[in-house]
């Protein structure tokens, strides 16, 4: 599986109330979430964001509230792939189970610009700058998540076992 | 090598002799909770399970706390919608407007949980039992999906960082302060995958309330969960709101932890977190003239009896300043009805301070106590996120309930002292 795109830079600490905020919770619907998604920190996002583009941020991505409508919203806007030096552990274990592509590296938040356009291969782990021309190992999953994220989430991972 | 606390719950929960840092187990669940946000997400996610009945139906805790009594109509949906899956699959604890509380106040409240249990809930804050010595977890719906439908769940085992805490907390020094405290020291994301384990004499000298504001932050540091030792009052406050059984696990001798941070609790100082990190902390001393708009005095962090008790006493005899709204929200119906016994809400309201049912309402800028742009409020809850009480240019400080009553009689970040109290 591959993901490539250009890059959303953010920076530490980037919370699920600025990537959906809970005026919009009363919605659940994804297509809905996305036309929010990131408002609170960078109101023209929504309006730029490319399928297949992709988010780079710092320390803690996705701390506080436990809402799966942040993962989700980041989803149904287009997002492949968040990429960060380290992510909070709800959102985290959230991602992993609707099956939002994650990695964490933190020679990549570090090396990577806004704009820049990134290639990334889900198998190997590995993260490629197209334009800067550089390329960092990101963590691979271990093999019980792979397996959740082969079944394109939780529920179907379920409903394969037996 | 020996294990933590959280560590043997997991362990005992995964019916493994022993476990490791790391280690990714699935464990039995003795409750998964949701509220009116994450249950209809979650609700839906079990739509698509080919298994769509609930494992237990007195596993399973529904609380409608957030948006209810419903804002609008979509909030009255979502709830329809909780109100519907709890009546079709028999779910025992449903708890709907009139008996509802804000969740983490009420399930300790009604006996839902106790130590040694494992409990997942949709919602981060959900660590807070852990001041009953059970491991608990905020998860996402999905999770909760799946928790409700096979009683299971994954975890990848945590380390822990020690908190010793020593001597005894000088007056109007709460369980908020300590833990803002703690905050502000190790960051938030000082705790990161972690369990935050507190041990130490000073655990005595601080009431079940105190714990559970403690607990209820763990969140807020990064942390998995955060627990405390089952001392003679959890197993008193279990006593009289549980008839469950309860197993006490403690740390073994030789448990390794990350880190030890010893915190002597005689020495903390009023505390406030300044925007818009619950990290950015101060002691009220130190704070300057900051004016305020609005205080906040609720939720889950501290809307439990006690600090109805701390903010009645300071409020009692004065006035909230003018030009300054003062929101109290009693967590729980039954905090309400103790408050009203006590005379506390007829304090409040001769203050000048306004007395709401039980709702998150404000807290995670729901309604009833919207911030404008520009506007700061002092608040006892636990989050001061961009935009997290209303406008996006309006600012939240974390406070105690006494900072905080002492701010709504001055108008500025105050402490009790201030005014004499
Ligand atoms: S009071 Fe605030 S933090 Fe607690 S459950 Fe409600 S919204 Fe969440």
């Amino acid at each position: 599986m591959q993901a490539k795109g250009h890059v959303f830079k953010f920076g530490d600490n980037v919370d699920t109330d600025v990537i959906i905020p809970a005026r919009y919770l009363n919605s659940s619907d994804p297509a809905e979430l996305a036309k929010h998604c990131m408002e609170d920190i960078d109101r023209t996002f929504i309006d730029r964001v490319q399928p297949g583009d992709i988010i780079v941020a710092e320390k803690n991505f996705g701390c506080g509230s436990s809402r799966e409508h942040a993962p989700i919203a980041i989803k149904a806007a287009g997002v492949s792939c968040v990429i960060a030096e380290t992510f909070a552990r709800i959102f985290y274990r959230n991602s992993i189970n609707i099956g939002l592509p994650i990695i964490e590296c933190p020679e990549a938040a570090k090396g990577i610009e806004a704009g820049d356009e990134v290639e990334i291969d889900f198998d190997s782990g590995m993260i490629y700058n197209r334009t800067k021309g550089a390329q960092f190992q990101g963590q691979a999953f271990p093999p019980f998540m792979q397996k959740i994220i082969a079944a394109e989430g939780l529920i179907s991972y379920i409903n394969g076992k037996k | 090598m020996g294990m933590t606390m959280t560590q043997k719950i997991l362990a005992a929960a995964a019916g493994l002799s022993e476990v490791k840092a790391g280690q990714l187990i699935e464990a039995d669940l003795n409750l998964v909770l949701g509220n009116d946000i994450t249950s209809p997400v979650a609700i839906h996610e079990m739509e698509k399970l080919n298994k769509k009945e609930v494992f237990d139906k007195d596993k399973i805790a529904l609380v409608l706390d957030h948006f209810v009594p419903n804002k609008d109509i979509k909030s009255a949906e979502h709830c329809k919608c909780v109100r519907e899956f709890a009546c079709k699959n028999e779910v025992t604890n449903f708890f709907d407007v009139g008996e509802m509380g804000i969740e983490h106040a009420l399930l300790p409240e009604k006996g839902l949980v106790v130590a040694g249990d494992v409990v997942i809930g949709a919602d981060s804050h959900t660590c807070t039992y852990g001041a009953l010595g059970a491991f608990s977890t905020g998860v996402g719906s999905t999770d909760m999906a799946a928790g409700m439908a096979t009683g299971k769940a994954w975890f990848k085992v945590p380390s822990a960082i020690k908190f010793e805490l020593t001597g005894r907390p000088k007056k109007w020094i709460s369980g908020k302060d300590v833990i803002l405290h703690i905050i502000g020291m190790i960051g938030v994301d000082g705790a990161l995958y972690k369990s935050m384990e507190f041990t130490g004499d000073g655990v005595a000298n601080l009431s079940m309330d105190d714990r559970f504001t403690i607990a209820n932050m763990a969140i807020e540091a990064g942390g998995k969960n955060g627990i405390f030792p089952v001392d003679r009052a959890a197993e008193q406050y279990m006593k009289e709101h549980s008839a469950r059984p309860y197993q006490i696990y403690e740390a073994d001798p030789d448990a390794e932890y990350d880190e030890t941070f010893v915190i002597d609790l005689s020495e903390l100082e009023p505390t406030v977190a300044f925007p818009h990190l619950p990290e950015n902390t101060k002691t009220v001393a130190e704070a300057g003239e900051v004016k305020i708009d609005q205080v906040v005095i609720g939720s889950c962090t501290n809307g439990r009896i006690e600090d109805m008790r701390v903010a009645a006493e300071i409020l009692k005899g004065r006035k909230v300043k003018k030009g300054v709204r003062c929101i109290v929200i009693p967590a729980t119906q039954k905090i309400y009805l103790q408050a009203m016994e006590e005379g506390l809400l007829k304090t409040f309201i001769e203050a000048g301070a306004v007395v709401s049912t039980p709702t998150c309402g404000p807290c995670l800028g729901g309604y009833m106590g919207i911030l404008a742009a520009g506007e700061r409020c002092v608040s006892t809850t636990n989050r001061n996120f961009v935009g997290r009480m209303g406008h996006v240019d309006s600012e939240v400080y974390l406070a105690s309930p006494a900072v905080a009553a002492a701010s709504a009689v001055t108008g500025k970040i105050s402490e009790p002292s201030e005014i004499g109290c």
